[in-house]
Order: C-alpha cells, then structure tokens, then sequence
C-alpha cells in the first residue's frame, strides 16, 4: 500500500462519520420541513450521539458490548476496504459480519421486544442481501471485473448499462437506511413501535457506538451508489442527491409495511428487474 | 478536559428524550402531551424526541394518579433509565392526585413512588407548560449527581447477572 492510498483510508475513516451524521441531520431536517414543522438543527445527531455517549451504561451481559464493538469494527472496515478500492464481494462479506453480529447481541438478551427485533432484522437481511450480489454481479458483467480500481477506471458510467440494476440497489439502500416502507426491525420517525425493534436492549454509549456504525454504514452504501456514475463529480453529486431525495420522499410518503409483503415484493420485483436489465445487456452486446 | 465538558453538558441540554408513562390519567393530559409534537408546538425544534423505551430516554414524564397496582411499574420503568436522569408529573394528578386524590384506591401523587423534579400543575396542563416543565428539567440533566459512576464494567455485568437470575422475585404482573 502506497502513501497515497493510506492518505486516502485514514481520510474516509475520519471524515465518513461526519457526513453520515449531517447527512443524518439533514433528512430529519427536510422531514420536519414536509411535515409542516420546523425540525431540529442540523447537528442533532451529534448532539444525540454525544450525550448518549456521556451517560451511565446500563449493560445485560458481556456479548452485547462484545457485538456492538464487532459491528463498528466491521462497518469502519468496510469504509476503509472501499477508500482502499478492494474487492466489492470482500465488503459485502465484511459487511454481513457487521449486520450479524449486532442480531447477535440482540438476541443475546432475554427481551422479547429484541427478540422480536432481530428476527425481524434478519428478515430484512435475507431481502437485501441477494439483491445486493445480483448488484454486483451486474457490475462484473459490464466492467469484467469485482475490483473497485477497475470499475473506477471503466471509461462510461455504468449506470447507463445498469439503470434498472441501480433500481434494485436502491431497495438494500431504503433498508439499510431503515427507512419506510422497510423499517420493519426499528424505525427512525415513531420511536415506539414495537418499543424499539432491534435497538430495544442497547443503551447509553452502546447505542451511541451503534449509531456511530450506522452512519459509516450510510456512507458505505452511497458510496456503492456513487460507482454507478465515476466518470463525472457532476454526475456523481446529482446522482446521489436524486437518490437520497427520492428516499426521502418515500419515506414520507408510504407507511410501513409487513415482513412478508418487504419479502415478496422486493424480491419480486428486484429479481424480475435485474433479470430484464441483464437480458437488455445480453441483447446490447450482439 | 474542560471542552468535552462542556460539549457534553450542552449536547445534554440539547437532545432530551422523553418517555411517557400514562399512570391513570384521564387522558386528558395524554393528549396535551402528545400536543406538544404536534407541528404547532413541534418540540422537536429542541432536540425533544418521544421515545417509547425506557432505556433510550433521559426525562419521564408522568401524568395521572398513582395506584397500588401501577406503583410497581412506575417505579420499574424509573429504575431502567440509565443516569442522569429527570422526572416530570403533569397535571392535578400527578402532582398531588388531584380530585381522585380521596379515591380508596389512590395513593396520591407521582412523588409518592419516585423523586420527583418538576411539577406541571393543571387540569389538563397546557403545552406551554408542559414545555416549559422540560426545560426546567434540562438543568437537573446537565451535571450528573452523584458526579461520576465508579463501578467497574465487571461489578455491572455481575449485577446485571444476578438481577436476571431473580427475575421470578420482582415479577410484577400475575
Ligand atoms: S390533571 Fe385533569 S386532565 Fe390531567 S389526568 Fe388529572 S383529571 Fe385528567
């Protein structure tokens, strides 16, 4: 690893929190707006996240500390895998520890409402994850390679290939992101239902870590997005806010659903919609 | 040091989660509660969140009369909220029990059960007042009393053990 790249890594890992928290900031920001309220300063998640930090922790066992520092490490990795410009798949399987291992410590706990939650978690899991491979591997079949530093280097914005295939990667966006119509484990807007899903058990600086996590994990996935369109920072910029305008919207706009209507429709419609989109490649090639 | 200190306490002051806890009210109160996210008051503005959890929130907001049977689970949900934390009683009822407070079956106000930091009088109380109670209340946020938590994270964890391994003693319900 050269100097460059190593700049490059230890750049994203500082700077990839700070945007996912304005980011953050910024969607309660414009909901608040759309709702006719006026809504908190921009810097409210890091107002939330520092007092979460300085409060008393109020821990169940040692597995949920355990998981909670599991889950950071791995969303940080994954942050630091893609500045590196690695191997999609490899951040994909990193990824997946993160996401596992915070159900872990949810299920580690004799709670139902967390029970519950990381059930549910993991349903949401089993829907985005396929998707996501499919995601790639339309990736591979327009730039031949799994690599970042190959796509990066592919002479067009793939999204011009793969638009209905950036469609399917907005889904695993829209949960990741825990956002309506897919926040079935926990929500961000009704802070009640099923007391807090997934998040029920972890408290204090845990929680705090846990959100930490969350926004490199944000970050990770537009950054996914933003390979869609590589060639141009115009394309880029305008590329990732339509798409997180978009999920604004629908966030506001639907009420959240069931797990087995998230399950059925998105794979319903992600596997029809990457299907037709490689078939367009196929026909495109001949 | 001084500078996260500071931060800390204005982060504090900043973000006040509430959770609200109905102990038998008319609901009346509930409702006035429940106003104050409304885009009219939109309390939001203040970092103000509704939380549903107990272990998530800073501030518990109470409204209505205590009884023997909600006593227990008034003061469970007081014992989950992790320090610093405040309480609020809304309305007649919590304050003092209001006109139930003869009732046979009322033990009187919410500071009967637990310690109480700001009273909302009222019947039902008004927003402003409820909103106004929760700033009083940030100032009992903003330095945590007792200063700091000692207890090393073992002592905790083997509390913790021992808590869920009597959990039959402290059943509340049946
Ligand atoms: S104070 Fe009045 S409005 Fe509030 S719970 Fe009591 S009787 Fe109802």
């Amino acid at each position: 690893m050269d100097f460059k790249t190593f700049s490059f890594v230890i750049l994203a890992v500082i700077l990839a929190p700070f945007a996912g928290g304005l980011l953050a900031g910024i969607d309660r920001r414009l909901t608040a707006w759309f709702q006719g309220r006026s809504g908190p300063p921009i810097l409210q998640p890091f107002y939330d996240v520092i007092k979460l930090l300085g409060k008393d922790r109020q821990v169940v066992n040692y597995w949920q500390i355990f998981c909670v520092h599991i889950y950071l490490i791995s969303s940080v990795l994954c942050v630091a895998l893609f500045a590196m410009q690695a191997d999609l798949l490899m951040i994909f399987f990193v990824m997946t520890i993160g996401a596992v291992f915070m159900v872990v410590g949810a299920m580690a706990v004799p709670s139902p409402y967390s029970q519950l939650g990381a059930q549910r978690e993991l349903i949401q899991m089993l829907t985005y994850e396929p998707l996501l491979i499919i995601v790639f591997v339309g990736i591979y079949l327009v730039t031949g390679s799994f690599k970042i530093d190959d796509i990066l280097s592919y002479e067009r914005p793939i999204f011009l290939m793969l638009p209905l295939l950036y469609l399917v990667l907005t889904f695993a966006l829209t949960i990741k992101l825990r956002k309506s119509p897919f926040d079935i484990s926990t929500s961000h807007h009704a802070h009640q239902e099923v007391v807090r899903g997934v998040l029920t058990e972890y408290s204090g600086p845990y929680l705090a870590i846990l959100e930490i996590a969350h926004w490199y994990e944000i970050v990770l996935i537009l950054a996914i997005c933003g390979l869609f369109w590589s060639t141009s920072w115009i394309g880029l910029v305008l590329l990732l806010a339509l798409t997180y305008m978009a999920e604004i919207v629908i966030d506001n706009v639907t009420p959240r659903m069931t797990w087995k209507w998230m399950l059925t429709y998105v794979w319903a419609v992600g596997i029809s919609l990457s299907f037709f989109n490689m078939a367009l490649l196929y026909a495109n090639s001949f | 040091m001084g500078f996260f200190q500071e931060l800390l306490h204005k982060s504090r002051m900043k973000s006040p989660w509430l959770i609200h806890f109905d102990c038998g009210s008319c609901n009346g109160c509930d409702i006035e509660v429940l106003a104050c996210l409304t885009p009219v008051y939109d309390v939001e503005r203040f970092g103000v969140l509704n939380i549903g959890n107990p272990k998530h929130a800073d501030i518990l907001v109470v409204s209505g009369t205590v009884n023997p049977r909600n006593a227990k689970v008034l003061k469970n949900i007081y014992d989950q909220m992790p320090e610093p934390k405040a309480v609020i009683a809304i309305g007649a009822c919590g304050t003092s029990g209001g006109v139930f407070r003869e009732a046979y079956n009322v033990l009187g106000g919410v500071d009967k059960v637990i310690p109480v930091d700001v009273y909302v009088p009222g019947c039902p109380s008004k927003p402003e007042a409820i909103i106004d109670g929760v700033v009083l209340a940030l100032e009992k946020l903003k330095v945590r009393k007792p200063e700091k938590d000692t207890e090393p994270l073992v002592a905790d964890l083997k509390k913790a053990r021992e808590f869920y391994e009597n959990r039959e003693e402290r059943q509340v319900t049946g």
